[in-house]
């Protein structure tokens, strides 16, 4: 098959799917569905960006949000057993939401069509592999690299300070 | 080199820092050790200085200061001549003192305290006289200034000691504005504020500058230097000042501290070169101080201020030889005058300490077969405060004199004036020496319940118990200090001596410094040995006649003054001319009707713009916080909102 | 396939997270479409970065990645201890940063 046919095809796959998903992870009552409606929509976004031949995102992707960012979802959704159906009544406000939700996607689509790039524009095949990635961030951006770390130590002492127990955060002093 | 001066900037600093940061947990002697190291560090280090210095300034860089497109202010010290002098000068008689000090304090609850804001003072002279440009100069020279407030106010739970601090930082104040004034002045002119760059392009431009500027500048800087050293009309702290400790009198209000001044146009004397007039001020307020100063001096009844007003009367005679273009001769009476006034006020500390903190010499006497390590050295320093040769204080002031009287018109008049200045200088402090020393013993019956003085004897002091025991000898940390400074006081005339005599060690070390000045003034005048033996016998003879006279009026008691006077010109003296009155009244009066006036106005207009600004701001937030309904939802929809409206906006 | 399309998905997974974050009460949900809104914005930025030729976009959504995981990190940990406090999970239950 050619290659470029191949592109589309899965592109369109793959988008279909991310949407779909993602109106599931909206539309289902369960929250436990949702998060399952999510993990197909990030697997998708990981099918978009090998279309866009960005394989070492694709792969931190699935590994960062469909592995441990849902597992976490869920691990929450379960100890905090949320798993039984919510109902949530309508109300103006909530309707008007979803009115500009709505609009937002036009709003942002016509936006791309005054300034952006036109559909018929070529596209480059290097988004930047993992070398090149790993390039980037270990000459030009230490700095912030290195920040982003520092970032996720702060915020796995954070996290568990928070979750720990009350009776804990008193009784250390 | 450059590790050497370093060291000897930072040491004080580093100790200060200790002694903050543990002053509960150290104890009174390790405290000690550690403020006086922090003194004897750099005055040794000064000393190898000394020994390796070869003429050429060295400059160390600690690190960059400021930057900016304009003004770069490195953190850099510069030692030459003149800066090595004082460091010398202050490292060595701060060492003493803090020695003293160790005794003089050791019962006192805030010692670790007092090491403290003693060390800061001497960490910050260094970086006055170090410092290489003059922002570094004015750091130190406000340093010294807090360290003066600080420790003026050192007891202050006596309002009358912290008022003294206030008046003193108050009027320091004033002078420190002159100060700044040049600064500016000077940065505008030279684009630049590096003490030697500035010296260097005033001498080169010497003839192209215009004589107002400099004038400006010259006095603008010596107003800095009339607060700062105690001259008229800004001298009035400093005899206030005597309400800190002894051992804070002796080295700030005597030794250092307030020679700042003379340092300032020691250093700047370029300026004051190129310009007659702003000399011309400065001789005639030094001689004005000098003169004024010494008859106020010539009735005081405490002890420490009479001290204190003779040393406003010798920085006087400073300003005096600085004025007239005897800049060495002026250094000179610096040194000399520190080993002299500290050996005065710390042996009037021990004598003030030996009597339970009584410093009203009518309520003393007798003294010489207590205290006798005491009566001697404070002998030869009343020796060489009245100019008696050999000692060192002759030498420097017949050569502050010989120089006025031997120049030609207003100096000339400025010298005779200094000639009846030093026969009054004479009398007081041979006054001084007998009330304390001789005649009949004054002290021990009822003087205790004396308000003015006797307070801190409690407060500082917790033995009530022997108030009337004897008065006994000082310890050895206080009397090796005495020892120590005699010895100077008798010898550090040496530095310089007369010219017949072919020695002038000081003069030649300082030459390259004051060799700019010179350039302008012409060389100093040559006087011939019959010359200078005269002024010498002149002055000689007017000191040993005021001192006699002195003694002898006094070695039996007090006489009539143990009496306060109420008429005439001693009740003008005693009173100090009602100078402080008269400030209060012309300055200090109008200063708080304008003030009160300023402060009605702030609070009824400017106060009432601003709360009615902040009463809108807070009838505005109360509508909007209707907004803040703690809904998240109404949140996200507001911030959906926003950004939608600005990428519309903004593509 | 061109960059056009790309941005155009991105703009409807936003869209439909920012809807999602906006109609639904479960915070659980809501803070999902956070997520949603999240990969929006990391397709963005790598189909940016294809067009372009350079690996600065990628980069950045791999921070934006890290990011995000100590956000969920941080914020579950936060629901967890609003949980504790008081056992819902709706939105409409957190007024009190009321002004």
């Amino acid at each position: 098959m050619d290659p470029e046919l191949a592109t589309t095809i899965a592109f369109y796959v793959f988008a279909l799917l991310a949407i779909a998903g993602s109106v599931g992870v909206v539309a289902n009552k369960n929250p436990v569905a949702s998060a399952m409606c999510l993990v197909a929509t990030f697997v998708a976004v990981a099918g978009l960006y090998l279309t866009l031949s960005a394989t070492f995102l694709a792969a931190v992707q699935i590994l960062v949000y469909a592995g441990a960012i849902m597992v976490l979802f869920l691990f929450v959704i379960m100890l905090l057993n949320l798993s039984h159906e919510t109902f949530e009544g309508i109300s103006v406000r909530r309707t008007m939401g979803g009115a500009i939700a709505f609009a937002f996607i036009f709003i942002s689509i016509g936006l791309l069509w005054g300034t952006g790039p036109k559909p018929g524009e070529a596209m480059s095949v290097r988004p930047g592999t993992g070398l090149e990635i790993g390039r980037t961030f270990l000459k030009d951006y230490v700095f912030p690299f290195e920040m982003a770390s520092l970032l996720l130590l702060v915020a796995m002492i954070g996290a568990i300070v928070l979750a720990r127990r009350p009776k804990l955060v008193g009784g250390d002093r | 080199m450059e590790g050497l001066i370093q060291t000897i900037v930072l040491a004080p600093f580093v100790s200060v820092a200790l002694l903050f940061l543990l002053r509960r947990q150290l104890p009174k002697s390790a405290a000690a050790v550690i403020g006086c190291g922090a003194v004897l560090v750099p005055f040794l280090c000064t000393v190898a200085a000394f020994f390796q210095f070869d003429g050429t300034p060295v400059t160390a860089t600690l690190t960059q200061w400021m930057t900016g497109s304009v003004l770069n202010v490195p953190l850099a010290f510069r030692l030459d001549q003149l800066s090595l002098t004082w460091t010398l000068v202050v490292t060595g008689i701060g060492f003493l003192i803090h020695v003293y000090s160790v005794g003089y304090m050791h019962e006192d609850p805030s010692f670790v305290r007092f090491f403290t804001y003693l060390n800061l003072f001497v960490g910050s002279m260094l970086c006055l006289v170090l410092g290489d440009s003059m922002v570094l100069l004015f750091l130190g020279w406000e340093g010294v200034g807090l360290c003066s407030y600080l420790l003026i106010g050192f007891w202050f739970d006596e309002e009358e000691n912290a008022k003294a601090g206030q008046k003193a930082f108050v009027v320091n104040r004033i002078g420190d504005l002159g100060f700044l004034v040049a600064m500016v002045l000077v940065f505008k002119q030279f684009g630049t504020l590096n003490i030697a760059d500035v010296n260097a392009m005033a001498a080169a431009q010497a003839a192209t500058l215009d004589p107002t500027l400099v004038t400006s500048i010259a006095l603008a800087l010596f107003v800095g230097c009339c607060g700062k050293s105690a001259q008229l009309p800004l001298y009035t702290w400093l005899p206030d000042a005597m309400a800190g400790p002894t051992p804070v009198s002796a080295l700030i209000h005597a030794a250092t501290m307030v020679t700042a001044g003379i340092y300032l146009v020691a250093r700047m004397s370029i300026f004051f070169a190129m310009s007659p007039t702003a000399s011309t001020v400065v001789a005639v307020v030094g001689c004005a101080t000098a003169l004024f100063a010494a008859t106020i001096g010539l009735r005081q009844r405490d002890i420490k201020k009479v001290l204190a007003y003779s040393t406003v009367s010798q920085l006087g005679y400073m300003f005096l030889a600085l004025g007239i273009g005897a800049y060495t001769a002026g250094v000179f009476h610096v040194i000399t005058h520190a080993f002299f006034k500290a050996l005065l006020f710390l042996g009037a500390g021990s004598v003030i300490h030996a009597l339970h903190h009584e410093q009203d010499a009518m309520r003393m006497g007798g003294l010489k077969k207590y205290l006798p390590i005491t009566h001697k050295t404070f002998l030869i320093g009343s020796l060489a405060l009245a100019g008696i040769a050999p000692f060192a204080g002759f030498f420097s002031k017949d050569k502050i004199l010989g120089a006025a009287l031997y120049s030609h018109g207003l100096p000339q008049l400025l010298g005779v004036f200094g000639l009846i200045t030093a026969l009054m200088t004479a009398f007081y402090t041979f006054r001084l020496y007998a009330l304390v020393f001789h005649g009949e013993e004054r002290f021990g019956h009822g003087a205790h319940g004396h308000a003015d003085h006797g307070a801190h004897a409690d407060a500082g002091h917790g033995h009530g118990a022997h108030d009337h025991a004897k008065p006994h000898e000082s310890p050895l940390t206080m009397t090796f200090p005495l020892m120590v400074l005699a010895v100077l006081a008798v010898l550090g005339g040496a530095l310089s001596l007369p010219h017949f005599a072919h020695f002038d060690m000081l003069g030649k070390f300082l030459e390259p410094i004051f060799a700019p000045a010179y350039a302008v003034l012409g060389a100093p005048h040559e006087h011939s040995v019959a010359q200078e033996l005269g002024a010498m016998l002149v002055s000689l003879v007017l000191a040993v006649g005021g001192a006699w006279y002195g003694f002898s009026k006094f070695s039996e008691g007090p006489g009539k003054q143990a009496e306060h006077s109420t008429k005439g010109l001693p009740f003008l003296l005693e009173n100090k001319w009602f100078v402080d009155e008269i400030y209060n009244v012309l300055v200090v009066g109008p200063m708080r009707a304008l003030s009160h006036l300023a402060g009605f106005f702030d609070r009824l207009v400017v106060d009432g713009l601003v709360n009615g600004v902040a009463g809108m701001v807070r009838s505005a937030g109360g509508w909007i916080r209707m907004m803040q309904n703690g809904a998240l939802h109404t949140y996200a929809l507001l911030f959906i909102l926003g950004a939608a409206y600005l990428a519309i906006v903004l593509l | 396939m061109s960059v056009f399309h790309y941005y155009v998905v991105a703009a409807i997974l936003f869209s439909i997270g920012a809807g999602g974050f906006l109609l639904r009460r479960n915070l659980l949900v809501m803070f999902m479409s956070v997520e949603l809104m999240l990969n929006a914005a990391n397709l963005c930025l790598v189909a940016a970065s294809s067009s372009f030729d350079l690996a600065r976009g990628s980069s950045f959504a791999l921070v934006s990645i890290a990011v995000a995981a100590a956000e969920v990190g941080v914020g579950l940990a936060i629901i967890i201890a609003w949980f504790r406090l008081r056992p819902s999970v709706d939105a409409g239950d957190l007024q009190e940063l009321r002004g």
